[in-house]
């Protein structure tokens, strides 16, 4: 029953943004009549932008579909849970990069995961890398910015993801571990 | 020849990594194939709407605004306050990382600092207001706060850094 919920309220919410689109591009066309001499350009620099997404775009959702189906969720959700110290680490980071679907999908399993008692700082770090680091994305960072600005700035969010992993786990433990858990409870 | 491989080197690999797999997919189980480009064909519908939006908002952004504004509000010599900016508007809006980059790449093209356009595609990613209050009810107050906080710091950080290196 929950799921069909969700896939009408989905389904509500894309028709929604096809009206938004529809608005915006209405929008955009009165505008460029009111100012003939910037549509050239406006058109040109749209025109090059949609044509740079097109090459990159049908690709990435298929990479983004069989990940979806070959690397299924339960499988996340059971490494997740089990491995601890740097290897838990680095499988929390690997796991949170697979493009399983949008973050908030991630917020529940990740409630689920602390109350079956997986360390909060695995849990951040998943969470994060869940948010930021997706691989199909990458591919589009690196059609836009070039491989070596990527690189360096994934290296460097996947540091600093680590380090607030670690610090709000022992923020939360040096206060009260147990609020957490009771709130984590009550849902 | 030789040109268009060089210009679209990325292009042709993301390209290739999706046809092989796809065959190799096609291969192990049909069934899952055909769920797999439905899945896709699902996430095209779902996200196109947002695409056509973000390129209509960078051909006006670009075309009205000169890169001497862009510039002046994010550019080089704004520094931390140009990224902090960023920062911020990073946080607040809510698009799919994805189509984040050509938007980002349009601002580094108009104008603004790599510092600035770092900090924004990773508050972009990583923070997100419009998701805070379900991050909330699911992971509890002082987590999801910490959590978002954090973030945002390591942003304006890994922004600096990245200034710095390029």
């Amino acid at each position: 029953m929950q799921i069909k919920d969700n896939s009408i309220k989905q389904k509500k919410s894309v028709i929604k943004d096809y009206i938004i689109m529809a608005a915006v591009v209405l929008a955009a066309a009165l505008l460029l009549l009111f100012f003939p001499q910037k549509s050239i350009s406006v058109l040109s620099i749209s025109k090059k932008y949609l044509f740079e997404l097109a090459i990159i775009f049908p690709a990435i959702v298929i990479i983004i579909g069989l990940f979806t189906i070959w690397v299924p969720k339960e499988m996340v959700v059971k490494y997740i849970g089990k491995t601890s110290g740097i290897k838990g680490i680095f499988i929390s980071i690997f796991l949170g990069m697979l493009p399983t679907g949008p973050l908030y999908i991630a917020f529940p399993m990740a409630a689920a995961l602390l109350k079956k008692g997986a360390k909060i700082s695995n849990i951040v770090i998943f969470i994060s890398a869940w948010a930021c680091i997706k691989l199909p994305q990458e591919l589009a960072e690196i059609q836009f910015f070039g491989i070596k600005f990527t690189l360096i700035r994934l290296a460097l969010t996947i540091v600093f993801v680590i380090i607030m992993g670690i610090t709000i786990e022992k923020l939360i433990d040096i206060t009260d571990r147990k609020n957490i858990k009771t709130d984590v409870k009550k849902y | 020849m030789m040109e268009f491989i060089k210009n679209y080197l990325t292009a042709i690999i993301i390209n290739l990594i999706a046809i092989i797999w796809l065959i190799f997919s096609f291969i192990k189980s049909k069934s899952k194939t055909k769920e797999s480009l439905r899945i896709a064909l699902k996430t095209f519908i779902k996200l196109l709407p947002t695409i056509i939006i973000i390129i209509i908002f960078i051909g006006f952004l670009l075309g009205f605004l000169p890169p001497e504004i862009i510039t002046k509000v994010v550019g080089e010599q704004t520094g931390i306050l140009g990224a902090l900016i960023t920062a911020v508007i990073g946080s607040i809006l809510f698009i799919p990382a994805l189509i984040s980059f050509p938007l980002a790449a349009s601002l580094f093209k108009g104008g603004a600092s790599l510092m600035s356009v770092v900090a924004f595609i990773t508050t972009l990613t990583m923070v997100g207001i419009a998701t805070l209050p379900l991050e909330i009810k699911e992971l509890g107050k002082k987590m999801a706060i910490l959590r978002s906080l954090f973030s945002f710091i390591s942003a304006i950080i890994i922004a600096v850094i990245m200034g710095e290196i390029f």
